[in-house]
């Protein structure tokens, strides 16, 4: 009877927080303008008209976002869409953070200078080797959905780290991973690499995703809801099975770790980084990194603060794994992009180490240690990308490490940026990587992980010996007689490597006005 | 005065800037380089002018917030110890580019480069004897290495690549785990004081109550980054290779000036920080210690190659200093600190020696040269000075310190100090051996006489060869550092009225007491 009657009653739109989620309304609307545009303009228009409209619409976006934050809005956040969305201090700070990166990530991506005609295949119907493939290889056309594309992983992203509840966090991933999938496989130069990169990355982002979709059931099986504060009430004193919540959760977390390239579930990360267009592994090392841990950060504060004891062992193996891994299997690549493949896996080893730094009280001064991380990261990630594709031979890119010794004699400012984000990788002092490198170990040792700190840091002076080498073979090698040639970039890509490279000399001399926005609030629970 | 202090950083920052903007122009670049580097020593004699020995434990601080989330400031200031390695820094930079003006550099490096990395060595590394800030302190440590591994790297021998990413992955692995040892000092303090800071004196009076456990581990943290700088056996082995594939003047750089940063550290960071914890782990620094002078100097005796013989005689000397600083008495703590001043002269000063023996010959095999006094009797004189300050002759300024390291380590430490007895009778070996090798006898050597006279072949002393005694720049280069050697042997007192306040305070903060005052001692 009951049933009859609740389905009797007519449903009430829930009240929604326009201002709040304005930034994510902009940028999932113009995605699907831009889908339209895509089947409505006549070829030769659309890349500058899907460029203009993407670029206008993270611009609008994070105009909207500052507008908000500055606003005289809630200081523990709010929970809009029916409770779907927490808009509270650390999504802001992780929204900024997204749609700055992915801002230097499009312009990577529009770039037509470097590669002429992009890095973007102009069908990615052709067949790699066919006659037609090497004829488009030549020319300057492009598959411009590459836009759209890119604008609904962002859409994706975002939602994600807003997620409140966990099926809304599993459409978010699939939004921004299904995109990615497309974007790895449309290289214009060694597509089959590029395509075996797309299909790779999706079979196993198929599977993660099932193993998350299969935790979150697990978990609705304990708790009678998927809402994490719901999750985290249910997890604080029942007498359910603990079985559920356990396995719910490593199901979980596993799902969760893969997107982030942690490793033992890091095995995709190299050859995706190595196979697609520069740009999108640009743009997948920095804002997939960042919806990730923002995905990790809120799950673990929110849902499952109350058992940190039960499941914070299993994580830390999971770092120490993941930081030996980065750190050790770095030192034998060959190819420049495999090697900032491991060094990410290695960083998200660190980056881990902040995620799972709770205090017995409840504090989580790991989060805005984390979160100042991603935003370090994430900018030296994109500028070293955007050298990585200026170094190139009749090929394309010259990735294979041998190629680039000498370059320093060639190049003394390509070089000189190179070494630089090199040093910012490594955690060398005043550069952004090793402010967020020291406040991710400060929290974690306020948390009592000293010994796991002590490990990171030496994974770290390991690691630093392949960001050394490739300075040295920059520096200190005699360049090779038929090496690479450096592009003169355009435009656009010396405005994302710029950029990148700024921000992380300047959060490396003066982090404070980010730490502190970063530090303001905490996770709505 | 705390502008002295100021320009001193700030002056070959311009310095190095102006000198890169003239890799072109060599010429300009070394006259450029040499007029900044004489400003900084005039600097750095103004702030000996400034400091009062018997005035506060850090003078001339100055300082602005950096990083107020964590209490980091930019703040610097010197004791009696930091002003000497100041001094000594600025002393010798001028003189490794006096030194360096004919050197050749390797193909397509030009001396602006070169130049330019040197000031930028000289305003990092006084700012790391001047930093007052752990966090501080710690960031410059760091940075330090990047110069060195680049002049290293680009400007060495042979196998440069394999020494620069050596010395650069040893030190930077120390400083990383010096950096958890520095949050954990950190983190105690914001337990204590509710707010997190780095300063070194408020870290101080927080740490040295800290149960002997937890000291025990921050101790070996720090310990860990100045064991492997100093360098103590067994961290040393990126010093050998370092020295010997530097060019000559970074050489001096690395063995005169960035290896005090670790026995600096000793004494401004482990003695005061850690006082529970350097009583207790005095032996284990002490067997290091001695263990440095015995490896090291038995090393130099048998070494073929004059670079990598100045490694291990310094890494002698090294245990020398280690062991002053740990017999926790005045007069050894002074004559520790004397030490690597005088350290820094008398073995920049054999380096350089060794560097235009090297110059003439083109060989750094010490089997290259024999009889060279015959054809240099002014450069064989130079060599027997140096050598003999190294080997602590009495009426030099070695003698001075090591025999207050021996005397003041006595009543503490005599086991650990008549071990390191020997090794004095071992420095008079390997350097007259060195000495009598290259110097004495008939003329021969593939250096010397070429590699078409074949191995054993003896030179006529009649006939000319190409090699020539010192030319006015050398001796220009050389006569300030037979000077200093010769005053402090026989004056030291001005150079002891400094460092003697900044020692005793230290050793107040450890918690001893020695009646005898090194006035008496003497």
């Amino acid at each position: 009877m009951n049933l009859l009657v609740a389905q009797a009653q007519t449903i009430e739109a829930p009240e929604i927080e326009y201002g709040a989620i304005a930034p994510l309304l902009i940028v999932l609307g113009a995605a699907c303008v831009s889908v339209l545009l895509e089947a409505l303009l006549p070829k030769h228009q659309r890349w500058a008209v899907q460029l203009v409209l993407t670029l206008v619409s993270m611009v609008a976006a994070t105009g909207t976002l500052i507008v908000y934050a500055t606003s005289d809005r809630p200081e523990t956040g709010i929970a809009t869409l029916a409770g779907a969305i927490a808009v509270d201090s650390p999504s802001l700070f992780l929204w900024a953070t997204l749609l700055v990166l992915a801002f230097g990530s499009v312009l990577l991506i529009a770039d037509r200078s470097v590669e002429p005609g992009g890095a973007f295949v102009a069908q990615a119907a052709i067949r790699p080797g066919t006659v037609q493939d090497r004829a488009q290889a030549t020319k300057t056309g492009m598959q411009t959905e590459v836009f759209p594309l890119t604008l609904f992983a962002l859409g994706g992203m975002m939602t994600f780290v807003a997620a409140n509840d966990l099926l809304t966090m599993f459409i978010a991933l699939e939004v921004l991973s299904l995109p990615l999938y497309l974007l790895c496989g449309l290289a214009r130069r060694r597509r089959l690499l590029s395509q075996e990169a797309a299909v790779k990355y999706f079979l196993l982002g198929a599977f993660a995703s099932a193993f998350f979709l299969y935790g979150v059931a697990l978990l609705y099986g304990y708790a009678g809801s998927v809402k994490l504060s719901a999750i985290a009430t249910a997890a604080g004193g029942t007498d359910r099975s603990d079985t559920l919540l356990f396995a719910g959760f490593g199901l979980l977390v596993v799902g969760l770790l893969f997107k982030a390239a942690v490793g033992p579930f890091h095995a995709w990360t190299p050859d995706v980084y190595q196979g697609a267009p520069t740009p999108v592994t640009a743009f997948m090392a920095a804002c997939t990194k960042v919806a990730a841990f923002g995905g990790i950060l809120r799950v673990l504060t929110v849902a499952f603060e109350n058992t940190q004891w039960e499941w914070r062992g299993v994580l830390y193996a999971v770092a120490v794994v993941s930081m030996v891994i980065g750190a050790i299997l770095g030192l034998t690549q060959t190819d420049v992009k495999r090697m900032i493949a491991y060094s990410s896996v290695a960083h998200a080893g660190f980056l881990l180490i902040g995620s799972i730094a709770l205090t017995p009280e409840g504090d989580a001064p790991g989060v805005s240690a984390t979160m100042f991380y991603l935003l370090a990261y994430g900018f030296t990630t994109i500028a070293a990308f955007g050298i990585v594709s200026l170094v190139r031979n009749s090929d394309g890119e010259a990735t294979h490490l041998s190629q680039w010794a000498g370059l320093a004699k060639r190049s003394p400012i390509v070089a000189a940026t190179f070494t630089f984000l090199l040093l910012a990788l490594a955690g060398i002092p005043l550069t952004s990587g090793f402010i967020g490198k020291f406040v991710v170990f400060s929290a974690a040792i306020e948390a009592g992980l000293t010994p796991l700190v002590v490990i990171a840091l030496v994974a770290s002076a390991v690691a630093a010996f392949f960001y050394l080498r490739v300075i040295v073979l920059m520096y200190f090698s005699d360049p090779a007689p038929d090496g690479p040639t450096v592009t003169v970039p355009g435009a656009f890509t010396t405005i994302a490597i710029t950029l990148g490279a700024v921000v992380t000399l300047v959060l490396g001399l003066w982090p404070t006005f980010v730490l502190d926005w970063a530090g303001t609030g905490t996770f709505l629970s | 005065m705390t502008w002295v202090l100021i320009a001193l950083l700030v002056v070959p920052l311009v310095g190095a800037l102006v000198v890169a903007f003239l890799r072109k122009d060599d010429k300009k670049a070394k006259l450029v380089a040499l007029a900044f580097s004489l400003v900084e020593l005039v600097l750095a004699v103004l702030l000996w002018t400034a400091y009062d020995p018997d005035g506060d434990r850090i003078q001339l601080a100055t300082g602005v917030d950096w990083i107020p989330a964590f209490g980091v400031r930019l703040s610097f200031g010197i004791d009696g110890i930091a002003l000497v390695m100041i001094a000594v820094i600025a002393l010798l930079i001028p003189l490794v580019i006096g030194a360096g003006w004919t050197e050749k550099l390797p193909a397509g490096r030009s001396q602006g480069g070169y130049l330019s990395l040197i000031l930028v060595q000289e305003a990092v590394t006084v700012a790391v004897f001047a930093a007052t800030d752990v966090f501080l302190f710690y960031v410059l440590f760091e940075v330090m290495l990047i110069p060195m591994y680049f002049l290293i790297g680009g400007y060495g021998g042979a196998r440069r690549q394999y020494a620069a990413v050596k010395f650069f992955l040893y030190s930077f692995l120390g400083g990383l785990i010096m950096l958890a040892s520095a949050i954990g000092a950190y983190a105690m303090a914001s337990d204590e004081l509710g707010k997190g800071t780095f300063d070194w004196a408020t870290l101080v009076t927080v740490v040295r109550d800290a149960d002997s456990t937890t000291q025990t581990w921050l101790f070996l943290g720090f310990f860990l980054a100045f064991a492997i700088k100093a360098p103590l056996v067994p961290f040393h082995t990126w010093l050998p290779d370092a020295a010997a594939e530097a060019p000559i003047g970074v050489t001096v750089i690395v063995v005169g000036i960035l290896d005090k940063v670790g026995t600096f550290g000793m004494l401004r960071y482990l003695l005061p920080m850690f006082p529970e914890a350097s009583k207790n782990l005095a032996p284990l620094v002490l067997v290091l210690a001695v263990a440095g002078v015995l490896y090291g100097s038995l090393l130099a005796t048998g070494q073929r190659d004059m670079k990598r013989f100045l490694a291990y005689v310094s890494i002698a000397h090294f245990g020398f200093i280690a062991l002053g600083i740990f017999s926790f008495t005045s007069q050894a703590g002074v004559g520790s600190v004397s030490y690597m001043l005088n350290h820094s002269i008398s073995t920049g000063m054999l380096i350089l020696v060794v560097g235009m023996i090297i110059a003439r010959g083109g060989s750094s095999l010490i089997s290259d040269y024999g009889g060279m006094s015959k054809v240099a009797p002014l450069l064989a004189g130079m060599l027997l000075i140096s050598g003999l300050t190294t080997l602590s002759l009495p009426g030099t300024n070695s003698f001075v310190s090591e025999f207050l390291v021996l005397i003041g380590s006595f009543p503490t430490q005599p086991v650990f100090t008549i071990i390191a007895t020997v090794g004095m009778v071992l420095a008079a070996l390997y350097v007259l051996w060195l000495y009598q090798r290259i110097m004495t006898g008939p003329l021969r050597g593939d250096a010397l006489l070429g590699a078409a006279a074949g191995p054993g072949a003896v030179g006529d002393p009649e006939k000319k060869t190409t090699i020539g005694d010192l030319t006015k720049r050398e001796i220009a280069v050389l006569a300030p550092l037979v000077v200093i050697v010769l005053a402090l042997g026989f004056y030291p007192q001005p150079v002891l009225d400094v460092i003697t306040p900044t020692v005793g305070a230290t050793l107040t903060e450890v918690g001893v007491t020695d009646p005898v005052t090194v006035q008496e001692g003497k």
